[in-house]
């Protein structure tokens, strides 16, 4: 049935995806007269050469799999959310609320409000686009996209006239009390005698993303509604026909998308920050899309494309540290591998089927492929 | 992935280790980026002086994300730079957690006061230069109104704004002076289509010199007012030759200065607060060729006489910054 084997589509297109995004960044470093060897090994070393540098790529990547797990839980219901930026905003204020406002004895028990918090204040974000498409056929893509822009508006708002403490400058919350302070890698491991870098920003939310990383396996592949969901993502016509409610799935993948986007808070505003920023999400909305079609919309893959684009950050900030590659050029850089991965997909799929095609054909019809 | 993770892990190996121990001082640039033509350039400008006069080098970096605050900060210590400055307000929160962990490195910080006993806290008097440039924007203007335009509306932007109205009355107690902010968040400093239709606005009522203060938005206000013949006022760096003979003076922020004394004064750098005013060149308005023809004696004697009193006390002149409040101008 499928042209490709399975192990070569998971494998080879995302590789063969990131060699070419590779080569084209080093002609684009070469022609900047840097030198492309002596830059990767740069962000190699940056990012996973030390605890320090994992501690960063790990932070960013916590933030990925929230956002890639958000994007493909909604595409496993033919969704296409694109506001994850937006819910994730919210979340921030859905933590920063849970964080300021309640007296937590423990961070433990905080860490649950806020995760309560958290989806709670991105579902409902995410609720009003659905409810749209669900029941209006306001196309969903339209929709989410301009939540964002009302998003980033709200929390302006919030930030400026009500959260701001007085006299300060900053558009900002204040600190979060101590008792709120998520355990940081650092912490964690040092019982356990390893010595984790003190200074990186990851923390027990990348606990918490894995769980989630989880959870929505088991939701998708384990659960009838994620039957439902997955027959609804590939026929309408189908599910409908099977009895299945498309307003009903429709809302509930975008309840749960938009959540799991807002659970993103919990590690950069409250495990990272520890006080709302204006602009706490910084892009991992749109990542998480990029992270989410490179993941093939599986939990293990969203995992592993997610600490791919962590050590993208990393390894791009320490090239802004210690080359003077300018900084637009290392965006240029994190475009290329999008681009490839996410949508240049089929360039490098079809040349690839092709090729198995005619592997299957030269073989004699009766011995059947051998993986 | 597992074999790309093979892969990696090879290159690990042989990678360089980075950041090998320098002595070198750090800049580090606020999110606006380092060509902005104002604030973050200003920066730039000072520590590329101490550059070519010392033959030494420094490091820089332009943030990306509000992560790499901490992050930037933390890497130029333990890789041993020194003095590290930073411009702008928003690293005070940052600094505050990093300045303890590194007691052997000098911070340098512009525009905001953190007290840590290796910080240097550079704050500006803003009011003053601006109440300079205020005084010759009631001289320069026939209409009897003149314009402000703020980037952010925060504290600082108004210490800017209130200042100026101070000048513009001293000169005429009847002028009126229309204030606008371009918005509330960071992003008010880099819109200068938007200080372009303010301005247009402030023209229809009768402003005939504006003043800007909105980072690079200020770039949009001083094109509008060279394209519709009013006369403009820049802000931090001399911005007098972008639109030679249509921008009446500048409002010099001597941040370069700031920048460039941290540079030199290198790891023996005096810690604390420190206030760069009239008094010791910290602000001033600018003077050169582009505006020679739109600043008559008179005018010149005029600022110089109250620029003189203000260095040495006799004039005062209101911070908004001390009690939120302005006496000649409501936001």
């Amino acid at each position: 049935m499928d042209v490709m084997p399975k192990w070569a589509e998971v494998t080879l297109v995302p590789l063969i995806s990131l060699l070419l995004a590779a080569i084209l960044s080093a002609l684009v470093i070469l022609a900047i007269g840097e030198d492309p060897v002596a830059a990767v090994k740069l962000m190699v070393s940056g990012a996973l050469g030390s605890t320090y540098g994992w501690g960063y790529t790990l932070y960013y990547a916590t933030n990925f799999m929230f956002t890639g797990l958000a994007v493909a839980v909604a595409i496993h219901a033919g969704l296409f959310n694109i506001g994850g930026e937006g819910q994730a905003m919210l979340g921030g204020l859905g933590v920063a609320l849970v964080c300021l406002f309640i007296p937590w004895p423990h961070w433990t028990i905080a860490v649950l409000a806020a995760v309560v918090g958290s989806a709670l204040f991105g579902a409902l974000w995410a609720a009003i686009p659905a409810y749209l498409q669900a029941k209006r056929g306001s196309h969903i893509v339209i929709t989410t996209i301009m939540f964002n822009f009302i998003a980033a508006a709200v929390l302006n708002y919030t930030l400026v006239n009500v959260l701001r403490p007085a006299g300060s400058m900053d558009p900002a919350t204040e600190r979060f009390p101590e008792a709120v302070h998520l355990p940081s890698l650092h912490e964690l491991l040092a019982p356990f005698g390893i010595a984790f870098s003190k200074a990186a920003p990851a923390n027990v939310s990348l606990v918490i993303a894995v769980i989630a990383c989880v959870l929505v396996w088991l939701l998708i592949w384990r659960t009838p509604l994620g039957l439902e969901i997955r027959s609804y993502g590939k026929s309408q016509r189908a599910a409908r026909y099977a009895g299945i409610g498309a307003v009903r799935i429709t809302m509930i993948a975008m309840l749960i998308s938009g959540g799991l986007a807002g659970m993103m808070a919990i590690n950069n505003v409250m495990g990272e920050a520890e006080r709302l920023v204006l602009n706490a999400v910084e892009g991992a909305g749109f990542i998480g899309i990029a992270v989410a079609l490179m993941g093939r919309s599986h939990p293990v893959g969203v995992f592993l494309a997610a600490i791919l684009f962590g050590f993208l950050y990393q390894g791009g900030a320490e090239l802004a540290l210690w080359t003077s590659i300018p900084r637009e050029l290392i965006v240029v850089i994190q475009a290329l591998v999008i681009l490839f991965t996410g949508a240049l997909d089929n360039m490098v799929r079809m040349p690839l089927e092709r090729i198995f095609l005619a592997l299957r054909a030269s073989r004699s019809p009766k011995s059947t492929a051998a993986e | 992935m597992t074999l790309m993770q093979k892969f990696l892990g090879a290159s690990a190996a042989l990678a360089l280790t980075a950041g090998v121990a320098t002595a070198d001082p750090a800049l580090i640039f606020d999110l606006g980026g380092k060509f902005d033509k104002s604030f973050n350039e200003a920066a730039f400008n000072g520590a590329k002086r101490w550059a070519d006069t010392t033959g030494g080098t420094f490091r820089e970096i332009e943030l990306q994300s509000e992560a790499q605050r901490e992050q930037a900060l933390r890497r130029f210590a333990e890789a041993g730079a020194n003095p590290i400055v930073m411009a702008g307000f928003a690293f005070a929160d940052a600094l505050g957690q990093v300045a303890a962990d590194y007691p052997d490195t000098k911070f340098t910080i512009i525009d905001m006061v953190v007290d840590a006993p290796n910080v240097r806290s550079v704050v500006f008097n803003e009011h003053e230069g601006s109440y300079l440039v205020g005084m010759m924007a009631a001289m320069a203007s026939e209409s009897d109104t003149v314009g402000f335009i703020g980037g952010m509306d925060i504290p600082l932007i108004r210490k800017f704004a209130c200042g100026y109205a101070q000048g513009v009355k001293a000169v005429n107690a009847d002028a009126t002076i229309v204030a606008n902010m371009t918005g509330t968040t960071p992003a008010a400093w880099n819109d200068p289509v938007k200080g372009s239709e303010l301005t247009k606005a402030q023209i229809s009522q009768g402003a005939d010199v504006v003043y800007a203060a909105a980072g690079g938005t200020g770039v949009g206000v001083l094109q509008t007012a060279a394209d519709e013949g009013i006369l403009s006022i820049g802000v931090d760096s001399n911005q007098n030759y972008l639109h030679s003979g249509k921008v009446l003076t500048s409002m010099m922020k001597r941040v370069d200065n700031a920048v460039y004394e941290a540079f030199s004064d290198g790891v023996d750098m005096e810690t604390g607060f420190q206030v760069m005013g009239l008094a010791n060149g910290g602000v001033g308005y600018a003077l050169d060729e582009h505006n020679a023809d739109l600043v008559p004696a008179s005018m010149r004697n005029a600022v110089d006489e109250a620029s003189d009193k203000i260095a040495s006390g006799e004039l005062a002149v209101h911070d908004y910054m001390s009690d939120d409040s302005c006496p000649v101008l409501d936001f």
